[in-house]
């Protein structure tokens, strides 16, 4: 199966390593992953904070660099989600409609693609650690996934996975929430680093990025030594 | 009071709200036990997910119909004798209350809970006219002692704790009893037995107007409105326009999902539903009744995008929810109505230039849309609000702007994408200590000063997938 990966500008930027675990774990199961080199970033940064007409400049040419891909596979619920948006954005636009919508059907998250379309639960990982998972919002709530990823945790073998208390709740990411409500932003990411902390485990593990760098650099700052991995990290680890 | 409270700017109010330990752990646990409260429920009932989109069908009918069913409300109150009032502003509203207050002379008013006449200020509009206004939910009595606006719109005085409210009772009314809850409930039910007696005219708001009836239906747990009902001989209810339901069947659906969703709780201790004037022949009921259905800005909002934020039945859910509303509490909205529905609803009732920080006090997490029992897309409409913010008021910053506009330049030119990836690295470099900017220049500052940010990869990604692809490795 051939599969485009799309590799969303944080981790094309932060976190290479995603990308190649990503790619590593697709092959692993049998996709052929080819990388689109212009794709850019799927708009969300400027469409969050209200610039609907700059954002959508980022998003055509998001259509544009995907538009010869039969599956387009991220490593972002947040940012996959986003591309699920496009049809309703792009609603009234007959130059790009069509093409929004076709985007939009075949964009997955990687979990979701691995367990919804592949039928994968066990990608044959092993790992020792403690693990806690934080759901991020966007994964749940705006792309609607809800299971996968605990899924193939749970088929991660060795790893010890224990619940993180209040795990709906934001961690105060948002994006440029981040900066322009940075004062509320704070106090949310200090409780989720504190809920982190009671888990006792040595990995705080997440599906976007953004929620990652988020806690991550909140625990870092407290000097706690709970190491931060994208899903994917521990799914890439035999 | 209005809709907008006090004059304190957002940053103050939100500074205000984060300093306040003992608000925040008060607002925290009953967060907490409405939340799990109103789980409960909905697996008990086992198919909330349905129950919703009846919730949602319903409000949506009666929306699009609004005009139908508030005519029929309005004929068959008047059939069962009451006056109906259409007020198309919050003076209007004000003006024909005190009208009938002044007609009545009446002294002494008492008030069941209801967010209408808070976002009209009607108690300040009786005073001037010299009625003596006591409020009867227990949490509104609470604030009114203590000259504090409700924080929340279920549960008024969520902001404060026990010892608080006794030391207001102490201090104005001689309370010399102990914190415990329920001496204090029954102090505060002895003294508003009193003013139940005197009163001349009773108000009341409304939780669902039944057209099928004329039915005002009001939704409480202590009894207050049955109250405020049943003593005095004029009556006044006090609703917003989009409070009404056709039939006592949809009444049923809404009223179950408000009161689970809002307290989690099967049914409140009392739902109430009163019908204009005593008719002859009947043993109770006013001799007088006034609805008043207040518009307020509300029909602008028809027929907009944002027509479904109307939908509200006011349960509070979205507000239980919110991370944002737990962290700052309700005063930091500086509107009658706060959290997520209030950052919806304060810019379309009451204009940008006043609230326009509201919509972006969201993370955009999308918990209040998933809580919201009649499905109104609250996350989704904040954005819609940025977006009239930046394109048709054009309030945002230059520097965001010309910021945004470098994004689309950004995202739309793979070739300007791909060397700032490159770049990053280097040009974070006079900040990045061991990996780590610990204190960003710019917009980045509002980021470091809680929390580290990484330097940029040593790699991008692009670049790793190139050599690989040249290097033929599989
Ligand atoms: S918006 Fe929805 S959840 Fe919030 S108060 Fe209204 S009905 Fe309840």
């Amino acid at each position: 199966m051939k599969v485009s990966l799309f590799i969303t500008c944080l981790c094309d930027m932060f976190s290479s390593d995603v990308g190649k675990d990503t790619v590593e774990i697709l092959e692993r199961v049998g996709c052929e992953v080819d990388f689109p080199e212009t794709q850019t970033c799927c708009g969300q940064p400027a469409y969050n904070s209200g610039y609907l007409t700059d954002a959508k400049e980022s998003m055509k040419q998001m259509m544009k660099a995907f538009r010869f891909s039969d599956y387009v596979v991220g490593p972002s619920g947040s940012c996959v989600g986003m591309l699920k948006e496009y049809p309703k954005l792009f609603e009234n636009d007959l130059v790009w409609r069509d093409e929004a919508k076709r985007l939009a059907d075949k964009s997955y998250e990687v979990t979701q693609f691995l367990v919804d379309v592949l039928g994968v639960v066990d990608v044959g990982s092993t790992f020792k650690g403690k693990i806690t998972y934080h759901p991020s919002c966007h994964m749940t709530r705006i792309l609607g996934v809800k299971d996968a990823p605990m899924t193939l945790l749970k088929h991660v073998e060795g790893a010890d996975l224990t619940e993180l208390p209040a795990k709906e709740d934001c961690c105060g990411f948002g994006g440029t929430f981040a900066v322009k409500n940075s004062m509320i932003s704070g106090e949310m990411v200090k409780e989720k680093a504190a809920h982190v902390s009671e888990t006792g485990a040595d990995y705080l593990v997440g599906g976007d990025m953004g929620c990652l760098l988020n806690i991550g650099g909140r625990m870092r700052r407290e000097g706690k030594h709970v190491k931060v991995a994208h899903i994917t990290e521990i799914l890439n680890q035999h | 009071m209005s809709i907008k409270l006090g004059d304190a700017s957002y940053e103050e109010r939100v500074q205000e709200g984060v300093q306040n330990e003992f608000m925040r752990q008060a607002v925290a646990s009953a967060q907490g036990r409405f939340r799990s409260g109103k789980q409960k429920q909905a697996d008990k009932l086992g198919n909330w997910e349905d129950w919703r989109t009846l919730g949602e069908e319903i409000r949506t009918h009666t929306l699009e119909n609004i005009d139908y069913y508030l005519q029929l409300l309005s004929d068959n109150v008047s059939k069962r004798g009451g006056n109906v009032f259409f007020a198309q502003t919050a003076e209007e509203a004000n003006d024909y209350i005190q009208h009938v207050i002044k007609e009545k002379n009446a002294q002494k008013v008492v008030k069941s809970k209801s967010m209408v006449t808070e976002e009209i200020g009607m108690n300040e509009a009786l005073e001037e006219v010299g009625a003596d206004v006591v409020e009867s939910d227990l949490g509104e009595w609470i604030l009114q002692l203590d000259e504090d606006p409700p924080s929340h719109i279920v549960a008024p005085a969520v902001h404060k704790n026990k010892e608080q409210v006794k030391e207001t009772f102490t201090e104005k009314k001689g309370y010399n009893q102990s914190s415990q809850p329920e001496e204090l409930a029954s102090f505060a039910r002895e003294q508003l037995r009193q003013e139940f007696l005197s009163a001349d005219v009773g108000i009341t708001g409304c939780n669902f107007a039944v057209a099928e009836s004329g039915a005002v239906t009001l939704v409480t747990n202590e009894g207050n409105a049955r109250m405020a009902t049943t003593i005095p001989d004029t009556q006044i209810s006090v609703m917003g326009m989009e409070r009404v339901v056709p039939t006592y069947e949809e009444l049923d659906i809404l009223v179950s999902l408000l009161t689970r969703a809002a307290v989690g709780q099967d049914l409140t201790s009392y739902v109430t539903s009163i019908t204009g004037t005593r008719l002859e022949g009947e043993t109770d009921g006013p001799e007088d009744y006034h609805l008043v259905i207040v518009d307020n800005g509300r029909s602008k909002i028809l027929g907009t995008e944002f027509q479904s934020a109307l939908h509200c039945i006011r349960c509070a859910a979205c507000i239980n929810v919110c991370p944002v509303y737990r962290h700052v509490g309700g005063h930091a909205y500086g509107s009658v109505y706060p959290g997520p529905i209030g950052a919806v609803l304060t810019p379309l009732l009451d204009g940008y230039e006043d609230h326009k920080e509201l919509p972006y006090a969201s993370s955009l997490c999308g918990a209040c849309t998933e809580a919201c029992p009649v499905k109104i897309p609250l996350h989704e409409q904040l954005i819609r609000h940025r977006e009239i913010i930046v394109e048709q008021e054009k309030m945002t910053p230059r520097s965001e702007r010309l910021a945004m506009k470098g994004f689309a330049k950004w995202g739309s030119s793979p070739a300007a994408y791909k060397m700032s990836t490159a770049m990053a690295r280097s040009a974070m470099k006079p900040w990045t200590k061991d990996e780590t900017v610990a204190n960003g220049p710019g917009p980045l500052k509002g980021w470091t000063v809680n929390r580290d940010f990484p330097a940029p990869a040593k790699q991008t990604f692009r670049s790793w997938f190139k050599e690989r692809q040249k290097g033929g490795e599989s």
